[in-house]
């Protein structure tokens, strides 16, 4: 089942920037959902993660690199990254946590109390 | 000394996979097809080599790695008959047993990367930096492969 959905990017367009869409990874576990999305080059200080209603938002700016001599070749995308989802109703968005590793960011997106799984005992 | 026309490495002759594998991920962004992790498993089209800069200065070659959530020890440099080799291994993490995969992009394996110098270096000065996912190897040429200003007298 499907419950974390991306918005086409085009929905909100941004002023002339372009971005690249983040690699994620999303797991979902009893107690909540865990997004992980991959952003090379990206410090704690260039990240913005919103959430407006359901519609959670990474941007991701790049590290200005200070690089001499002139590239030979390049591969890497220079595009800052965003990425929107739209997240289950059962998030509690108050309890959303973030941290960043190596290019890795992970968002931890805890499950409201009321719709956790629990036993209801019989007298 | 060899006098050799200098060549741009080959690696941009990729350019074709990587923007086929490109496509797919756009498709795979839109239907968030199942296939594309079946055919990411396969190593069809597969971007698992990562994505490289390459810089010169009169000093120096700069190689920009993007290698996102690896860890140092995983990483290997080498460097051997002129040519530089990136290698190293991501483990899979984050996913426990009682967990269900809903989305699985990142890549996790082994990677190689070589590429050919195109000037001699000096070995035993190269540096390497792991930042933010970003692998820096700074390449210091060797004396000899660095330009020199030669002046000619005129009698």
């Amino acid at each position: 089942m499907q419950t974390t959905v991306e918005q086409p990017t085009a929905a909100k367009p941004v002023a002339r920037e372009e971005f690249v869409a983040p690699n994620v990874n999303i797991f979902e576990t009893a107690e909540g959902y865990v997004l992980q999305a991959e952003l090379p080059g990206v410090a704690k200080d260039g990240l913005e993660i919103t959430l407006e209603g359901q519609e959670l938002t990474i941007v991701g700016r790049r590290n200005a690199e200070s690089v001499n001599g002139a590239p030979l070749f390049r591969e890497r995308n220079p595009a800052n990254y965003r990425r929107a989802f739209e997240l289950d109703p059962a998030i509690d968005t108050a309890k959303v946590s973030a941290k960043i590793d190596q290019g890795v960011l992970t968002l931890t997106l805890p499950k409201s109390e009321q719709v956790k799984p629990r036993k209801i005992q019989v007298n | 000394m060899k006098i050799l026309r200098w060549q741009r490495p080959q690696l941009s002759a990729w350019s074709g996979v990587s923007d086929l594998s490109a496509l797919r991920n756009e498709i795979d962004l839109l239907f968030g097809a199942p296939l594309g992790e079946f055919a990411r498993r396969a190593g069809f089209l597969s971007d698992a080599t990562p994505a490289l800069d390459v810089y010169e200065d009169k000093d120096a070659f700069v190689v920009k790695a993007e290698l996102p959530g690896m860890k140092k020890e995983d990483i290997q440099v080498s460097v051997h008959d002129g040519s530089l080799s990136l290698s190293g291994e991501r483990k899979v993490e984050g996913n426990s047993a009682d967990s269900e995969v809903l989305r699985s992009e990142h890549f996790f394996g082994r990677f190689e990367r070589t590429l050919a110098l195109p000037a001699a270096v000096n070995a035993e000065k190269i540096s390497a930096q792991y930042l933010d996912g970003v692998l820096t190897v700074t390449l210091p040429k060797a004396e000899e492969a660095k330009p020199k200003q030669i002046n000619v007298q005129v009698n």
